[in-house]
C-alpha cells in the first residue's frame, strides 16, 4: 500500500520569532529541499501550505484562521503533514539570496547548506527581521528595514544596487509578492532573470497537482507541483506580481 | 491490441478532437490550464464546475492520495459568472463547462451564461459531497429530469453526469434521457471516507468526500455496460482510466468517447502517451468495438 495520508507529528518546540512569527519543530524530520513546501494540517480548523524552514519545522507567520490556530496550539499538539511537494531552489556555488519578511523561512535551510554567499534580509521594522543570528553563522547577511531601525533604511532592492549581481551564479528570492516584483525588475534590467528563481505563493487545496487551484498564467502551471519555485525567465510575462486568484477562482489584485 | 482510426469525433452533439476528455474538477479552474491540457493531447475539456453563487469550498484536507485512487472533498470551489472571462481564449475550442445548482431554475441560469462560449454543457448531477448540491439532485429522477430539461431546452448540447451511488443508475439515466440530453457521462466519485488512526479523525474536511481512479474503475465499467443497455444516449464513460486498455474496455462496455481525471495527478502527459498507442491512419472505425461487450 502507498497511501499518502496525512503523517501525524507532534510539536515539540514552539520558538517565537519576531511578534507576528513563531516556529513549530516537531518530532519528525522530512527529506526535502529548500524551497520545497508541506501541506499542514491544523486539525478541525483548514490545511495549508507552509514552507520547511528545516526538516523538523515550519515557520509560520499569523496571517489566517489556520495560521491563527497554530498560533493557539503549545508543544505536545498533533499536526498533519502531507509532503514535502513541489520543486526546491537549483543550487549553484555562490548564490545570493534575497528575502522579505517570513520569506527567509524556505532560504534558511538553503544558506545552511552552504552555497549562499551573501544574504539579503528585509523586512517591515527591525523586530519583524526573520533569522538574522541563524543566518549569520552561515552567509554573510546584509540587512535593509523599510523603517530604517535597523541596516539601511529602504528595501532589499536598495541594497542590490550596491552589489555586483553578475558575481553571484544563481539567485534565489522569497518574500512578498510586491518586493519580489521590485527585485525582478531590477534583474531583468542586468539581464539576469535567467539566473534568479523566485518561490511563488497561491491559494492552494490539493497540493499535488491535480485541482487546479494555483495554476498561474498565461501557461496554467501548477505553483504546486511545477512550482512553487520559478525562473524568472518563465515568469516575464506571467500574473506574477499583477494577480492572482482567491479560493473560489475569482482574479484579484496583488 | 485494437487500434483506432485517427479524426475528429462527434459525440453528443460536440466534436472533440479525439476520444479523450479533461473530466470536471481536474486542471480546469483556468482558462490557461484548460489550454495546456487541450494542447497536450486532451481532445476536447469538462471545466470545473460552476454554480450560482462564487464558493470557496471547504476546509482543507481537500484531498488524500491513496494508493488506488484519489480521496477528495473539494466543495465546489467556483468564481460563477466570473468564470466567463476565463474562456474567453478558448472561443471554438472543445470545451464543455460542467454546471451545477440547487434546483432547474439555477441550473438553466448558470448554463445560460456560457450559451455562445461553450461547445456544451455537463450537469453536475452527482458531487456527492455539497450538502443542498449535487447528490441530492442527482439520485432523484424526477429532479435529474427537470434539470436537464431546462438546460437541454437552452438549445446547448447537454451532458448529463451520473452518480454512481444510487441502487440503479438505469433509472438516473432514463431521466436524462426523457429531460433531453444529449448524452450521459458515467460516472463521478463513489462516496468515500478515510480515518487518520494517529489523528483518531477524518482525514478530509468535510469527512466524507468522493473516490476517483483506479479503484474505482470496475465500478465505472459496470454501469456504463448497465446505461448501454438500458438507454439510447451516447455514453461518455468516465471513472479511473489511466491506460489505454481502460480506454479500448470502457468503449466496450458502451462509450463511445472517455474523460480522464485522476490519471493526470501521476502524469500530466496521459493524454499524449495515451493517444500515441491508441489511434493510427489504417486502424478501425471506433463504432466497431462501442459496445461490443453486448450480447
Amino acid at each position: 500500500m502507498d497511501d499518502q495520508l496525512p503523517v501525524q507529528v507532534t510539536l515539540t518546540e514552539i520558538q517565537t520569532e519576531t511578534p507576528s512569527v513563531r516556529t513549530f519543530f516537531f518530532d519528525r524530520s522530512f527529506s526535502f529541499e529548500p524551497g520545497q513546501f508541506v501541506m499542514v494540517w491544523v486539525p478541525g480548523v483548514d490545511e495549508i501550505p507552509m514552507a520547511l524552514s528545516s526538516a523538523n519545522s515550519i515557520t509560520v507567520q499569523k496571517a489566517g484562521d489556520a495560521t491563527g490556530a497554530m498560533f493557539a496550539l503549545e508543544t505536545g499538539a498533533s499536526l498533519g503533514i502531507r509532503g514535502p511537494f513541489g520543486n526546491g531552489f537549483t543550487r549553484g556555488e555562490k548564490m545570493l539570496a534575497i528575502a522579505g519578511g517570513v520569506g527567509a523561512a524556505p532560504l534558511l535551510p538553503l544558506a545552511r547548506s552552504d552555497c549562499v554567499m551573501t544574504m539579503l534580509l528585509g523586512a517591515r521594522t527591525e523586530k519583524e527581521l526573520l533569522f538574522v543570528d541563524q543566518l549569520d553563522e552561515s552567509t554573510d547577511v546584509i540587512i535593509a528595514t523599510d523603517d530604517g531601525t535597523l541596516g539601511q533604511h529602504g528595501f532589499v532592492t536598495d541594497l542590490m544596487k550596491d552589489l555586483s549581481l553578475a558575481a553571484y551564479d544563481r539567485i534565489a528570492v522569497c518574500g512578498p509578492e510586491p518586493m519580489m516584483r521590485a527585485v525582478f525588475s531590477l534583474v531583468d534590467g542586468q539581464g539576469l532573470t535567467a539566473k534568479t528563481e523566485f518561490s511563488l505563493h497561491r491559494y492552494m487545496k490539493c497540493g499535488v497537482g491535480v485541482c487546479g487551484s494555483c495554476c498561474i498564467d498565461p501557461d496554467g502551471l501548477r505553483v504546486c507541483r511545477d512550482g512553487p519555485v520559478f525562473s524568472g525567465e518563465f515568469l516575464k510575462k506571467s500574473e506574477f506580481g499583477h494577480y492572482c486568484r482567491d479560493a473560489s477562482g475569482r482574479k484579484k489584485t496583488i | 491490441m485494437v487500434v483506432l482510426r485517427t479524426g475528429p469525433v462527434t459525440i453528443g452533439g460536440v466534436t472533440l478532437d479525439n476520444h479523450l476528455l479533461l473530466a470536471a474538477g481536474v486542471l480546469g479552474t483556468t482558462g490557461a490550464s484548460l489550454s495546456r491540457m487541450l494542447a497536450r493531447g486532451a481532445g476536447g475539456v469538462v471545466t470545473k464546475s460552476i454554480g450560482p453563487a462564487p464558493k470557496d469550498g471547504h476546509a482543507g484536507p481537500c484531498v488524500t492520495l491513496l494508493d488506488c485512487g484519489i480521496l477528495n472533498a473539494m466543495g465546489l470551489p467556483n468564481p460563477s459568472r466570473e468564470f466567463t472571462g476565463e474562456l474567453e481564449t478558448l472561443k471554438n475550442r472543445p470545451v464543455i463547462v460542467s454546471v451545477f445548482g440547487g434546483n432547474p431554475d439555477e441550473f438553466a441560469e448558470v448554463a445560460g451564461w456560457f450559451k455562445g462560449l461553450a461547445a456544451g454543457i455537463e450537469l453536475n448531477l452527482s458531487c456527492p459531497h455539497a450538502e443542498g448540491y449535487g447528490a441530492a439532485i442527482g439520485v432523484d429522477p424526477l429532479l435529474v429530469e427537470k434539470c436537464t430539461k431546462a438546460v437541454s431546452a437552452l438549445g446547448i448540447p447537454t451532458w448529463v453526469k451520473l452518480t454512481p451511488n444510487v441502487t440503479n443508475i438505469t433509472a438516473i439515466g432514463k431521466a436524462a434521457e426523457r429531460g433531453g440530453a444529449s448524452a450521459i457521462v458515467a460516472i463521478n466519485t463513489v462516496k468515500a471516507m478515510r480515518i487518520s488512526t494517529s489523528l483518531r479523525r477524518p482525514v478530509l474536511g468535510n469527512r466524507y468526500g468522493g473516490l476517483s481512479g483506479e479503484a474505482i474503475f470496475p465500478v465505472a465499467v459496470r454501469c456504463v455496460y448497465e446505461l448501454y443497455e438500458a438507454c439510447s444516449l451516447p455514453i461518455i464513460g468516465c471513472g479511473g482510466i489511466s491506460t489505454v486498455d481502460n480506454v479500448i474496455e470502457m468503449m466496450m462496455a458502451g462509450a463511445q468517447a472517455v474523460e480522464i481525471g485522476s490519471a493526470v495527478q501521476r502524469d500530466i502527459g496521459i493524454f499524449e502517451s495515451i493517444k500515441r498507442d491508441l489511434y493510427a491512419k489504417k486502424g478501425i472505425e471506433p463504432g466497431e468495438i462501442v459496445g461490443c461487450a453486448h450480447g
